[in-house]
């Protein structure tokens, strides 16, 4: 298994002030209803701290002296307190709700709109599931953020240093021998801080890992339980899901521990104030109510501190998933439209090769997927590239689509560098049919007019009766209508690609047509009939064909024989016939069953 | 609680019972902490010596360090249970899905049952952890500050008995709500995850057809349903703590003014007022935690249902109840007046094809004519509706299937490899071995000279699904995958689609030598490659309409010959313009 390829990146400190700088942009649309927000945390953090004041004040002025008429009012107004909290606190809440929803929706677009400019090669070096964790999980993560971490945080913060002011104004020195623990809170808390971090960590990545083994093996479900290899996987994945186990575990001693402990440093804040407030009581100094007051004060105190570990850990995910994120955000679209790209409303189809050097490494020197590939297709001609797998021929079509840029000389449609286009214009212009078919969840119909509103069902069935297509759809319940499953499970292999070629004519590429072992998976009858469109769909237009078959591609204008990515032969199919060279080698391995009628 | 989660939870007993007793121990320990308070307010009222406060507190230290040391064993056992319990589920989850059937992947989405692996188990750890844990440890709370406050005053108590159970009520009020609206919300996290998770893997064809922008509207539409739907929730959801904190704030209020008549009255001493106060607020953490651990159980058995129904689905097909294994299979393969239909939709009819063990069989026939579905009875991907395939004899639905599986090769039309090493791949339906045999396979399938080419050999990493291979360099990888099992029954779906025509010569060439003493079924488009089988099959709208030899077949005249005819014609036209020249 390589671990590299699903390795999780590995994630930066809690709080990085660029990081947040950058998060916080996503909340600066928001800014108001987060200062109003931020009014309201205020207000209820006072509502919330009067409790043990009006029992102070209930103690000493009341219940000690046995004065009962004023007691109403006093909780009367604690009540008001109350219902004043409940109302900001609900309002507080459903405002960062708020915020965070936004603030999550506008970074998930962002990013989905990134990831659709970002090019092929991007797309074979990230795992699949890897790209749905960032555009899923990790956005959540922010969420989770800004709804209870940022602001939760500011409001134990708040409430801290409230309860600090007011100890400090019921008695200064009883107030300063309460905090004699606070070093040593800040200290352990600071240490914890660094385990759970790291157990957090650790978690994430395993997760990952998790994730990704479970992508690939139920996709490929089928073969695993072909080959028998249940139980192998098995012990795989439980291995997998036993680090994370263990990473768990990690985590939640760290957490055992540390909740024991701030409570004990809470009880020892008490014991202070029994022991010093209590002599002061006894010596007339304090009075009895001040030191209750002072007990349940102490309480509160630590709750937010634990709080503030917990939060600890939601800044730490955010920060974690952000990084991501941002990375993702950051990263270079390789195959990037210039500042004024060239649109075209028409092509005339004219491609050019000039001395093309390419690799998909980036490191190239031994790698040479083509090397010096130089010609040049003439408007409304048909063009065929043959030569043995791997030798390059997609890697020819990746350039012209540009899904990839070569490293050297350049690739023209019509006279303009490619990479003067806008890509998606070029795109358009050509019609691009697949070995491996995509299809997409959504009926036959939506597959094949994809998200082209402009096409109209009238044209989505002329285009399928024009591949043949039609003849197998109206055969299957529900018609066009049908629902495709996941990937086209239900259809078979030639039924997929009658679909994508159907797909490819309903967008009507007016000049470029390019078929990349299109027909491969296609019977002889069926190819016939695409056989016969394809002789209609070529009149007037560029094409491109790639096929194993050399009954495909005979009636070309031209063949381009591809051989370690070289062009080793060119001409017409008799005139690389005459020559005897690779052609006529393949010809030959294909024909022999002809030749030896001819020859009986 | 569903059964099944019951039975996780069963497994764990004891450490959830330890994890029961010391909540009780805490919960008791944590009680005597009110008291202390109690006998010191009471202490300086009466004037009492310091030397007893010094000692109230240290007393106070001491329970609350014994308190900390056995919450820590508490969490460790009932939240390590939860964690264990995730790890459980989440292995027979996996395992589960590997024994499902083919048809049910089909119908399946990936992202769908990945969500369920990770963030439904994520949620029922939670559920059997903090969940139970909190459960618990609010009724012990409960029962024993509520009794203490009994003994303190009853009238008093009896007050914050009247106030309390108004939170259960709100729970019930909002939780219904909440558990609906989470569903919701869920639900289409599930969409969004799935479109991504489809736009990612089509990126190829988005980018080709140029639908980016409306990609990126879809997207946009399915991002603000379910940012409304979060909305919703957070309406509903937002008001639950809030709705705590009012309640137990008046019951303190209420506390207050009772109190403070008693303590007038002389019914109580400030100190036990004190004492109840304390109480109070032992109760008011277990009480929010109420709410949140509600939306926990609520969220937990949502997703635990989400688990189950996958764990719930019937392995259509499974491992006979008294299966039958083989030694060794001879490979002589039946289908007995075979029908198939998927979900009703008829594909093969009537089917009888005898092949005897170690022949060649070429399955030709137009696209969509069942080829594939055909071939896919034997390992048992799906059976037959109707009628038998028999492998030796047996009636496969009566074999151990690991051992009929493990005498078959099949190389499916689509190619999958794992992001694995090449050699990973290669031996993926080997068990042990030194990797010779791998190498053969690899030599068979024509595959040993590219690997030979590349920097790290056979230790090179193929990306996810094989993306850094070419078309041709997958299927011979799969190819040799099936070879190197070594066996009794090859089965090549279409398999030499990609490879150009020489290699394909190669390939069959070296594959010759294999096939003489196994029985191999390939099916092609390519006369080229059928033509030397022993026994030609024709399909054609999933009924066999031909068999035969090549030559019988061509003498016959029929849907064979037919093709033959179109293949060669062009040829013939072109060598007759060739020969003219
Ligand atoms: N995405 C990729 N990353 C790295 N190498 C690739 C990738 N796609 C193809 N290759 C390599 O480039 C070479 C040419 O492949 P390709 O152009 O697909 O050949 P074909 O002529 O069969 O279409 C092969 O050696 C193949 O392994
Ligand atoms: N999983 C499936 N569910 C429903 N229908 C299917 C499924 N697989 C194939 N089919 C249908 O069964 C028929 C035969 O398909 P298949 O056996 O793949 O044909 P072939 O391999 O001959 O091209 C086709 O009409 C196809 O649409
Ligand atoms: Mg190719
Ligand atoms: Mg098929």
């Amino acid at each position: 298994m390589s671990t590299a390829f699903h390795e999780d990146e590995i994630i930066g400190a809690a709080y990085d002030a660029r990081l947040m700088r950058r998060l916080m942009g996503y909340v600066r649309p928001y800014r108001a209803a987060v200062a109003l927000a931020v009014v309201l945390l205020l207000l209820t953090s006072a509502a919330s701290l009067v409790g043990p004041y009006i029992v102070r004040i209930a103690i000493d002025d009341h219940i000690t002296p046995g004065r009962l008429e004023g007691l109403g009012v006093v909780i009367l107004a604690y009540l008001g307190a109350l219902t004043a909290a409940f109302v900001l606190r609900y309002a507080q809440t459903y405002m960062m709700a708020r915020v965070g929803q936004h603030a999550m929706y506008d970074l998930r677009m962002e990013l989905l709109t990134h990831l659709q400019r970002l090019s092929v090669g991007f797309y074979t070096r990230q795992p699949v599931g890897r790209l749905v964790t960032r555009v899923t999980n990790d956005i959540e993560a922010l969420n989770e953020m800004i709804t209870q971490g940022v602001v939760a945080i500011f409001g134990d913060l708040v409430t801290l240093v409230g309860i600090v002011a007011i100890l400090l104004y019921l008695d200064w020195r009883l107030a300063l021998a309460t905090m004699l623990v606070l070093p040593a809170i800040i200290l352990f808390t600071a240490r914890f801080r660094a385990v759970a971090r790291e157990a957090y960590r650790a978690i994430r990545v395993r997760l990952a890992r998790i994730n990704a083994f479970l992508n690939e093996h139920i996709m490929g479900m089928g073969i695993v339980q072909l080959f028998g290899r249940e139980a192998r996987e098995q012990a795989r994945f439980e291995e997998l899901n036993r680090e994370h186990l263990v990473a768990g575990m990690a985590s939640l001693r760290s957490f055992a521990v540390f909740h024991p402990v701030v409570g004990a440093m809470s009880a020892v804040a008490v014991a202070i104030i029994i022991a010093y407030g209590g002599a002061q009581a006894l010596a007339g100094t304090i009075s009895v109510g001040l030191v209750v007051a002072f007990v349940q004060y102490a309480q509160r105190f630590f709750e937010p501190i634990e709080d503030l570990a917990e939060k600890y850990n939601i800044l730490q995910a955010a920060m974690a998933s952000s990084e991501r994120l941002f990375r993702l955000l950051d990263e270079p679209i390789e195959v990037e439209d210039p500042p004024a790209p060239l649109r075209a409303d028409r092509v005339r189809g004219e491609i050019e090769f000039r001395n093309v050097w390419f690799a998909y490494e980036s490191v190239p020197e031994h790698d040479w997927v083509l090397r010096d590939v130089s010609f040049r297709i003439l408007p409304g001609e048909s063009v065929a590239f043959v030569g043995h797998t791997g030798a390059g021929k997609s890697s020819i079509i990746n350039l012209i689509t540009r899904f990839y840029d070569p490293q050297q000389g350049c690739v023209l449609v019509d006279g303009s560098d490619v990479r003067g286009w806008d890509q998606r214009d070029l795109r358009r212009h050509i019609g691009l049919v697949l070995q491996d078919v995509f299809l997409f969840a959504g009926t036959i119909e939506d597959n094949i007019r994809l998200g082209t509103s402009s096409i109209t069902s009238e044209q989505v069935r002329r285009a399928a009766e024009f591949v043949n297509a039609a003849r197998f759809i109206e055969r299957i319940p529900g018609g066009y209508q049908a629902q495709v499953q996941e990937r086209g499970s239900t259809l078979s292999g030639g039924q997929k690609q009658l679909i994508a070629f159907a797909r490819a004519i309903a967008h009507n590429p007016e000049v470029l047509l390019v078929l990349d072992e299109a027909t491969s998976s296609v019977d002889t009858d069926t190819e016939i009939l695409i056989q016969d469109a394809l002789g209609r769909v070529m009149q007037n237009r560029t094409s491109i064909i790639i096929a194993h078959r050399l009954s495909t591609i005979q009636h070309v204008d031209r063949i381009l024989v591809i051989h370690k990515g070289r062009i080793a032969e060119e001409g017409t199919h008799r005139e690389l016939l005459s020559r005897g060279g690779i052609y006529t080698k393949l010809y030959h391995l294909q024909y022999r069953d002809q030749e030896l009628r001819h020859d009986t | 609680m569903s059964r099944r989660l019951l039975g996780y939870v069963l497994g764990h007993r004891r450490a959830y019972l330890i994890g029961f007793a010391l909540s009780l121990l805490s919960t008791g320990l944590s009680v005597t902490n009110p008291w202390v308070l109690r006998l010191a307010v009471d202490g300086i009222r009466a004037g009492a010596a310091p030397r007893l406060l010094v000692g109230l507190a240290a007393a106070y230290v001491g329970i609350a360090l014994t308190g900390g040391f056995i919450r820590y064993h508490w969490r460790m056992k009932m939240l390590g249970a939860g964690r264990r319990i995730e790890y459980e589920i989440r292995n027979d989850y996996f395992a589960h899905l590997q024994r499902l059937h083919q048809a049910f992947f089909q119908h399946t989405r990936t992202g769908d049952l990945m969500a369920r692996a990770i963030n439904d188990l994520n949620t029922i750890s939670r559920l059997v952890g903090v969940g139970i844990m909190h459960s618990f440890n609010t009724i012990f709370m409960f029962t024993a500050a509520g009794t203490l406050m009994f003994t303190i005053d009853p009238p008093l108590a009896l007050v914050v008995m009247v106030i309390l159970p108004m939170v259960s009520l709100v729970f019930v009020l909002l939780g219904r709500r909440i558990h609906r609206q989470y569903e919701q919300v869920q639900e289409q996290f599930s969409t969004l995850s799935a479109r991504a998770q489809e736009n990612f893997s089509g990126i190829r064809v988005v980018k080709a057809f140029a639908q980016e922008s409306a990609e990126i509207a879809t997207f946009g539409v399915i991002n603000r349903e379910y940012m409304e739907r979060s909305l919703r929730l957070a309406r509903t959801s937002g008001a639950l703590w809030p709705a705590m904190t009012l309640i137990l704030g008046g019951a303190a209020a209420a506390v207050l003014w009772q109190g403070g008549h008693a303590v007038v009255a002389g019914r109580i001493t400030l100190g036990q007022l004190v004492q109840f106060f304390g109480y109070l607020m032992m109760l008011s953490w277990p009480m929010i935690a109420l709410g949140w651990v509600a939306t926990i159980v609520q969220q937990g058995l949502a997703s635990m249902r989400r688990i189950e129904t996958i764990l719930d689905s019937r392995p259509a097909i499974a491992e006979p109840p008294e299966s039958v294994r083989p030694e060794r299979l001879r490979g002589e393969i039946e289908f007995r007046d075979v029908s198939f239909a998927y979900n009703g939709v008829p594909v093969l009819r009537g089917i009888n094809l005898r092949i005897p063990g170690g022949a060649t069989v070429a399955i030709v026939g137009p696209t969509g004519s069942g080829k594939t579905t055909l071939v896919s009875l034997i390992p048992r991907l799906f059976d037959p509706t109707g009628g038998a395939v028999l492998v030796d004899g047996i009636d496969v639905r009566r074999l151990s299937l690991a051992a009929l599986r493990g005498s078959i090769g099949l190389v499916p039309q689509e190619s999958f490899l794992f992001s694995d090493t090449l050699e990973g791949n290669l031996a993926f339906g080997v068990e042990g071995g030194d990797g010779s045999r791998v190498r053969e396979a690899a030599e068979t399938a024509r595959l040993a000279p590219e690997v030979a080419g590349f920097p790290m050999g056979y230790q090179t990493v193929v990306g996810e699904r094989g993306v850094t291979l070419s078309g041709g360099q997958k299927q011979r990888a799969t190819i040799a995958r099936a070879l190197a099992r070594d066996p009794e029954i090859l089965i090549l779906d279409d398999a030499l689609s990609s490879v150009d025509t020489r290699t394909e010569e190669e390939i069959l060439h070296a594959l010759r030598r294999f096939m003489a003493t196994r029985t191999s079924l390939i099916i092609s488009h390519r006369i080229s490659t059928v033509r030397g089988a022993d026994l030609i099959v024709v399909l054609g709208d999933g009924r066999i309409v031909e068999q035969g030899t090549h030559d019988v077949l061509l003498a016959s005249g029929g849907l064979y010959a037919d093709l033959y005819q179109k293949q060669l014609l062009k040829e013939a036209l072109e060598a007759d313009e060739d020969s003219s020249q």
